[in-house]
């Protein structure tokens, strides 16, 4: 074409990013990769190739790790871990600002070897996903820096596997060594079998820094490489991000391991336009939601909810600017959209929108894209209901599917309705209208007026089967440490000694106290007692034997709880101290239980009794100071990240402690706006059941908190397995917390359990961690300019 | 325009139009920002952008030391804007920028310079800039600026009636504007400098394109902020809505801080993208710009030569 003949079209033609530095990079290593073990290049026979999925060319080998290789990088991160550890916070964040250096140095290098490895535009590996990855290294530079005195109560966790998956592979890679070794933990990471190049090239970083060998290994590799890192024992914290189907077979397969856990996993997420938002803008908010990396991103806006007034003017904005996206070679800087993954993942796609076709919706899709090569045009399906599967089913790639709703309370209702629950976008030019809403979402990140912000200075992650933990700021760092405090659970019991002689001074009128749920006394379902002895096995009385009915009845009335959640905390405290009001003026009455149903001397049963009082004391005072954060994230910007409650959460008490153990887990639990469901403890109910009475005294309102008598274990899978239990916490045996652990992945309910060991419960050695275990994060990001 | 569009003829005054107009300036800022990063022009791409860029130049002087000589060097530049061996090069015939805009008592200096050339002459009028005059010399200045010869005429708006919401009052006086410039077409100046949102702006749009303007212009050049990207995209987006809704096409002018070929670039694909390849000509799109054809040509230069330019290698204005 001739500069008069473009004159005339005003068309862009091509704009061609050369791959010749990238290519220099494959060729330096005669295109062939292996194993970063050690601080050293291990090389392997066994290989696989590394595709390019916009030509399908092969750009080089890639090693394939076995086992022994597995193993064998775990041991030099365990060998490299106590000087990492003893280098201190400045000598990490040394080594963390030189790596942020580099990656900035080297930043085309990787924006190129990204785009040719993985397919997305040269414009996201270039604007977005590499300044990302600096920012992240930098961001944690400073938190080894503060740690000694930001975390001062915090150690690391030591050897670190993490997994990370194909659609951002160098930005997950960062997510996850950045805080991993500003803590002091030494790591291996397994890239995606798609994309390992960009992770080889920062491995020839670390080497070029001068990183301590072995605090660094990556190892590459197919699913099974991923699962002998899981699995190695030698692990002690995995880090996973990839399908929530993965992340339910590390869950199982990791259970009652002791193996600290952050699962960052699929979703489905919302993407809700009120009447009175920006159009206009809305659209180009569609147009970063899912139309960005082709979609294949886990917070992808992915359900498209539009308010009936305005969803026939959005709809045809979309259809228009739809056909205005571009679709070709990722390494053409005019191109909106690049290549999928994989043939694989192409025809994971296509199958949907069959499906989606199939189901009569209407269907929108871009007319022209590239023939040949893995690409998939961008797809909008108008006029779905909640009912089809391109609805509930993560896609995982371009494919949008719109349904209108008609109050902002169906909004939210049609919101929540999914298995998933990692991110939302809200549009509406009213800040109360957006302020209710968030907060209503399930979602760990809401994002208003915008969506796909991210910032290493705020936390991402999901609720419900989206998984758990966060990464990013403060609160992403507690998933690399631990706390110091060691003795907080111990292999022998702190209990107090018992005496299995007591003398019974009950007055001989037959009392057999039922459950405790919504508020009521009420039957055990089946009808059956079970007899309560003393540690003598003397008995002192009968309590119901819960069944799972019992547990089903009990988590309805925890969920019709929610009022709870909006109460103020200044309200809750209230309530919480009438508690321990009316607690002292029984006291008597607690104490004689503790002395004639567990054994206990009376100076023992005093202390129990006045410790549980102070303990119902230390969580009305936080129930109004567990505050979240503002965090600084991106300039105009106010980035809120709000505690809060899981919802309804199931306690297994342990067996001994029966009051003090109760209202240590209840009183946090309670305090943050949960409701709660209580399995008390096994020998000794009777102090549980002795505590409806304060309950019903002290304006605790019906179904906050539930109780249910009967075998511990039983009722402990039964609450792991309902899916409207948002978290369990379980003390008792190491069996029972696996199984907990193994029952808990299917709905990937937040757990956290004892593997067994005894608890301080006089001395709380762990005040904070429950209120941290019975709340999550939320980010909600609030764009702002007049 | 094309001879058989029909010009704007406006719309009755409705505001249910533009009444729930609410835009996000993050997130039109954010499109802006990123608009640039995701399409760009190279090569002879960029050349035949560039030359397209200057046929919409309305090449501008309105400075109060214009003189008749100033003027006639403006004027011949307006006609060879593009030195004649880069234009050859470039296999270009010929090529003028889209019109010379002055003020009123100009007019008749660059009548003399362009003599029969046919290239538009754009008058500012209504007490340009600031427009604090009385209606009816408003509307008098218009008359006298056609009478004497030019073809477009560039109004600016009551900002206190935008300001105040006076949408109605806003309408009106833009109508008998457009009624007084005849067959000569009407650039609707916001001043969206002087405008405290962007919501303003889009409702200021409206009202302009529903009284008969035949373009919007951001600003008039003496503002502190004159034409940038958000603020284009606020108002490109009404210029579309409204073709939307009536089938007439209003042209889009960017006005002032335009001076280097990068960001012309930008404005050029802003309005591909948003308005489509119909507004990418000088019927539909002008610069209002003094200094951004020097920067154009030493690009084109460098183009055909393959090396950078200097300024003195171009005929100044």
């Amino acid at each position: 074409m001739t500069v008069k003949d473009i004159f005339e079209t005003m068309e862009y033609g091509p704009a061609p990013e050369s791959d010749k530095n990238a290519m220099e990079f494959l060729d330096k290593h005669h295109r062939s990769f292996g194993l970063y073990i050690n601080g050293k290049w291990v090389a392997k026979k066994d290989s696989f190739p590394a595709v390019n999925p916009a030509t399908g060319e092969t750009l080089a080998q890639v090693a394939e790790a076995s086992p022994d290789d597995v193993d064998a990088a775990v041991k030099a991160a365990q060998k490299a871990l106590p000087e990492w550890v003893k280098a201190g916070g400045h000598e990490r964040a040394k080594y963390l600002y030189a790596l942020a250096r580099q990656v900035q140095k080297h930043s085309r290098l990787f924006a190129v070897l990204e785009s040719l490895d993985n397919g997305k535009p040269i414009r996201e590996t270039r604007d977005i996903d590499i300044p990302l990855v600096a920012r992240h290294f930098y961001h944690n530079a400073g938190w080894a820096q503060l740690m000694d005195s930001e975390l001062k109560d915090y150690r690391e966790i030591g050897v670190v596997g993490q997994i990370i998956p194909w659609n951002f592979p160098l930005l997950m890679l960062s997510w996850k060594i950045a805080p991993a070794l500003a803590m002091g933990n030494t790591l291996v990471l397994k890239p995606a079998e798609q994309t390992s190049l960009t992770a080889l090239l920062f491995a020839e970083i670390c080497l070029n820094i001068g990183l301590p060998k072995g605090v660094v290994n990556i190892v590459t590799g197919h699913g099974s490489v991923g699962e002998s890192l899981a699995n190695h024992p030698g692990v002690q914290k995995i880090a996973f991000t990839g399908s929530t189907e993965v992340g339910r077979i590390i869950r199982k397969n990791t259970a009652g391991s002791g193996k600290k856990l952050s699962l960052e996993l699929g979703g489905k997420s919302p993407f809700i336009v009120f009447e009175d938002a920006d159009l206009d803008s809305v659209v180009e908010g569609v147009v970063d939601a899912i139309w960005f990396n082709q979609g294949q991103v886990c917070c992808a806006g992915s359900r498209l909810l539009a308010q009936e007034s305005i969803a026939g003017v959005l709809y045809e904005k979309l259809k228009i600017r739809l056909q205005k996206l571009v679709v070709g070679s990722p390494l053409d800087k005019g191109v909106d959209m690049g290549a999928i993954i994989s043939p694989e993942q192409l025809k994971t796609i296509s199958s949907f929108v069959e499906k989606g076709k199939n189901e009569g919706s209407e269907v929108w899709q871009l007319e022209n894209i590239p023939s040949g090569g893995c690409f998939f045009p961008p797809t909008l399906f108008l006029n779905v209901s909640p009912a089809s599967v391109i609805v509930q089913e993560e896609i995982f790639g371009p494919v949008l599917v719109a349904m209108t709703f008609r109050s902002h309370g169906e909004a939210i209702r049609l919101a929540n309705n999914t298995r998933y629950g990692l991110a939302a976008s809200l549009w509406t030019e009213n800040i109360n209208l957006a302020l209710d809403v968030a907060p209503k979402i399930k979602a760990g990140t809401v994002w208003i007026n915008t969506t796909n912000v991210f910032d290493a200075s705020s936390g991402f992650g999901g609720y419900r089967e989206s998984g758990f933990g966060r990464e990013g700021g403060r609160e992403g760092l507690m998933e690399y440490v631990k706390p110091k405090e060691e003795k907080a659970f111990a292999d022998k019991t702190f209990a107090f000694k018992t005496s299995g002689n007591v003398k019974i001074t009950g007055d001989g009128l037959d009392r057999t106290p039922k459950m405790y749920i919504g508020g009521k006394q009420s039957r055990p379902d089946n009808g059956y007692s079970l007899p309560v002895l003393t540690p003598g096995g003397q008995a002192v009385g009968e309590v119901g034997e819960g069944s799972r009915k019992d547990i089903r009845n009990a988590v309805e009335a925890a969920q019709a709880n929610g009022k709870w959640a909006e109460t103020t905390g200044h309200a809750r405290a209230q309530v919480l101290y009438y508690m321990a009001e009316n607690l002292s003026a029984r006291k008597r009455e607690f104490e004689e239980r503790l002395v004639e149903a567990s054994g206990y001397s009376v100076k023992d049963a005093a202390l129990e009794v006045s410790r549980s009082l102070e303990r119902i004391f230390t969580y009305a005072a936080y129930a109004d100071k567990y505050d979240g954060r503002v965090h600084s994230t991106v300039s105009r910007h106010v980035t809120l990240a709000m505690n809060e409650p899981l919802g309804v959460l199931g306690i297994v008490c342990p067996d001994e402690f029966p009051l003090l153990a109760l209202v240590s887990t209840i009183a946090p639990a309670i305090a943050l706006g949960n409701s709660v469901v209580v399995i008390p403890s096994e020998p000794s109910p009777l102090s549980a059941t002795d505590f409806y009475q304060i309950l019903d005294t002290s304006d605790v309102p019906g179904g906050t908190v539930n109780i249910i008598t009967g075998p511990k274990e039983v009722l402990a899978g039964e609450l792991a397995r309902h899916y409207d239990v948002e978290g369990i916490w379980y003390f008792g045996t190491g069996e029972g917390s696996k199984n907990v652990e193994l029952l808990s992945a299917d709905s990937m309910k937040r757990s956290w359990v004892n593997y067994g060991k005894h608890y301080d419960w006089l001395n709380n050695p762990l005040e904070k961690e429950f209120l941290r275990k019975a709340s999550e994060v939320k980010n909600i990001w609030i764009p702002y300019g007049a | 325009m094309n001879s058989n569009e029909k010009r704007n003829e406006g719309l009755p005054f409705h505001p249910e139009y533009f009444d729930n107009l609410n835009i996000n300036r993050s997130a039109v800022e954010r499109r802006a920002a990123s608009l640039p990063g995701r399409r760009t022009v190279k090569k002879e791409y960029q050349a035949a952008w560039l030359l397209r860029a200057v046929s919409c130049i309305d090449l501008t002087t309105l400075s109060g030391d214009d003189t008749a000589g100033n003027v006639q060097r403006l004027c011949a530049k307006a006609l060879n804007p593009v030195r004649a061996d880069i234009l050859a090069a470039l296999g270009f015939p010929h090529l003028t920028v889209g019109a010379v805009c002055v003020y009123h008592n100009m007019i008749a200096d660059a009548r003399n310079a362009l003599g029969n050339s046919g290239l538009p002459i754009a008058a500012v009028s209504t007490g340009f800039p600031a427009g604090k005059i009385s209606l009816e010399q408003k509307l008098e200045e218009i008359r006298r600026s056609v009478e004497a010869g030019a073809t477009e005429i560039d109004i600016v708006i009551s900002r206190e009636l935008v300001i105040n919401n006076k949408w109605e009052e806003l309408y009106r006086e833009i109508r008998l504007c457009r009624e007084a410039c005849g067959d000569a077409h009407m650039k609707t100046i916001l001043a969206t400098g002087e405008i405290p949102t962007l919501t303003k702006v889009a409702k200021a749009s409206w009202v302009s394109m529903m009284a008969g303007s035949d373009f919007i212009k951001t600003s008039t050049g003496k503002e502190s902020v004159n034409a940038t990207l958000p603020v284009s995209l606020v108002m490109v987006r009404a210029i579309r809505d409204y073709h939307a809704l009536t089938g007439a096409r209003i042209g889009y002018k960017p006005a002032g801080g335009i001076q280097k070929a990068k960001q012309a670039l930008d404005f050029l694909i802003l309005i591909k993208e948003e308005l489509g390849n119909e507004w990418l000509s000088n019927r539909l799109f002008r610069f209002g710009a003094s200094s951004l054809l020097g920067d154009i040509e030493r690009q084109l230069e460098h183009y055909v030569t393959g090396r950078y330019s200097a300024g003195y290698r171009h005929a100044m204005a």
